[in-house]
């Protein structure tokens, strides 16, 4: 064999090599989640489809989320922090009753980042509303500018903190739509509970990724966002109001 | 004065001479260093000591704002390896964390918010 024929066919196995490992690659980045290396991508939108025709008169969402966040009550309403809460419609004139979730809306224009006086109220690349704690300072701008009244303070010392969701007193927080099992590849709590014990109400997802559930029932189903009039494009979107 | 002066000397010798002898103990209690698990740290001890604090504040800009969660400088990282086996915890009178910054009188705020507990009696033992 000459050395120029050995060469040639060394170049087509590691051409078929590629051909063939490639698309597996390609698989496998699909199904896992991004590497702890890589960043939020702007190219992702992350959102929240809310069916409130299935919403069950329940509140495992709420229960999860409080879990999963070690958001801890101290029985004062007023003060307690909050990161979901249901919410009860009635049509005065009809009776006809409706509940449904109400959270941080994720916003793309989001009031609460315009207001934020040291900049620790931040939009993540993918679209996810957070409060950097670091250099939050409590003034509570964020918690007046939000629409949703979606913001809460916590006013007392915590403790029994998650590893994963820092909480301290005196600092604004919301919901994170569970940023840190987002970054896992998992859906947020709420809707792992809804899917599971409740009215299987909620779909989380990439609001660009046209194979995405809740990018394909956005686009075939009519669907609303709370306040449209204020124009944040919200991430949070909701059915059946 | 020169006895005087003769005197001072004396003196002065004998209580360098009882320093070097037996150590005094210091006038506050020396940090516990106490390492129960791991080998080796993410960086060799010298660097540890010195720059901790800025590994930590630049891996936490990155998790926080970019959603980085390398797990090298990660508080919770250095929590699993470093948490007492007693307690689970860096705080507390020997704690990992908490005993060297009371020494240096430097106050940490990190565990304001951030949970002081090993998370995973394995984690730590794992690696």
């Amino acid at each position: 064999m000459s050395p120029d024929r050995r060469e040639f066919l060394g170049w087509g196995a590691a051409a078929a090599a590629v051909a063939a490992l490639a698309p597996g690659i390609r698989l496998i980045e699909l199904a896992q989640a991004r590497s702890p290396q890589e960043a939020a991508s702007a190219l992702k939108r992350w959102g929240l489809l809310i069916d409130s025709t299935k919403c069950a008169d329940c509140d495992v969402c709420v229960a999860a989320c409080h879990e999963e966040n070690g958001v801890t009550r101290h029985g004062r309403p007023e003060t307690d922090a909050q990161w979901i809460r249901k919410v009860n419609l009635s049509d005065k004139r009809t009776g006809y009753a409706q509940t449904l979730p109400l959270m941080c809306q994720h916003c793309e224009h989001p009031p609460c980042v315009d207001v934020c006086p040291t900049g620790a109220s931040f939009k993540r690349d993918d679209g996810i509303v957070l409060v950097d704690k670091h250099t939050c300072i409590g003034c509570r701008y964020c918690v007046m500018a939000c629409p949703y009244g979606a913001r809460s303070f916590v006013h007392e010392t915590v403790s029994g903190q998650k590893a994963d969701v820092p909480r301290g007193k005196g600092t604004v927080e919301s919901c994170t739509l569970c940023v840190h099992r987002v970054d896992r590849g998992e859906t947020p709590a709420c809707v792992e509970a809804c899917n599971r014990d409740g009215g299987k109400a909620m779909v989380f997802g990439d609001l660009n990724d046209p194979s995405a559930e809740i990018h394909r029932r956005l686009r075939s189903e009519p669907s609303s966002q709370i306040r449209p009039d204020l124009a944040l494009n919200t991430g949070v979107r909701y059915q059946g109001l | 004065m020169r006895f005087a002066a003769a005197v001072l000397a004396v003196m002065l010798t004998v209580a360098g001479f009882a320093d070097a002898g037996d150590k005094p103990a210091p006038r506050v209690a020396m940090p516990t260093i106490k390492i129960e698990t791991g080998d080796a740290c993410v960086a060799p001890t010298g660097e540890m000591r010195r720059d901790h604090m800025k590994m930590l504040l630049h891996q936490r800009d990155g998790t926080v704002r970019q959603g980085l969660r390398e797990q090298r400088f990660s508080l919770k990282h250095c929590i699993d390896c470093h948490a007492s086996r007693e307690t689970g915890s860096v705080l507390g009178k020997d704690g990992f964390c908490s005993s060297c910054h009371t020494y240096a009188a430097v106050s940490m705020d990190c565990f304001e918010c951030h949970t002081p507990l090993r998370q995973s009696r394995t984690a730590g033992a794992s690696r």
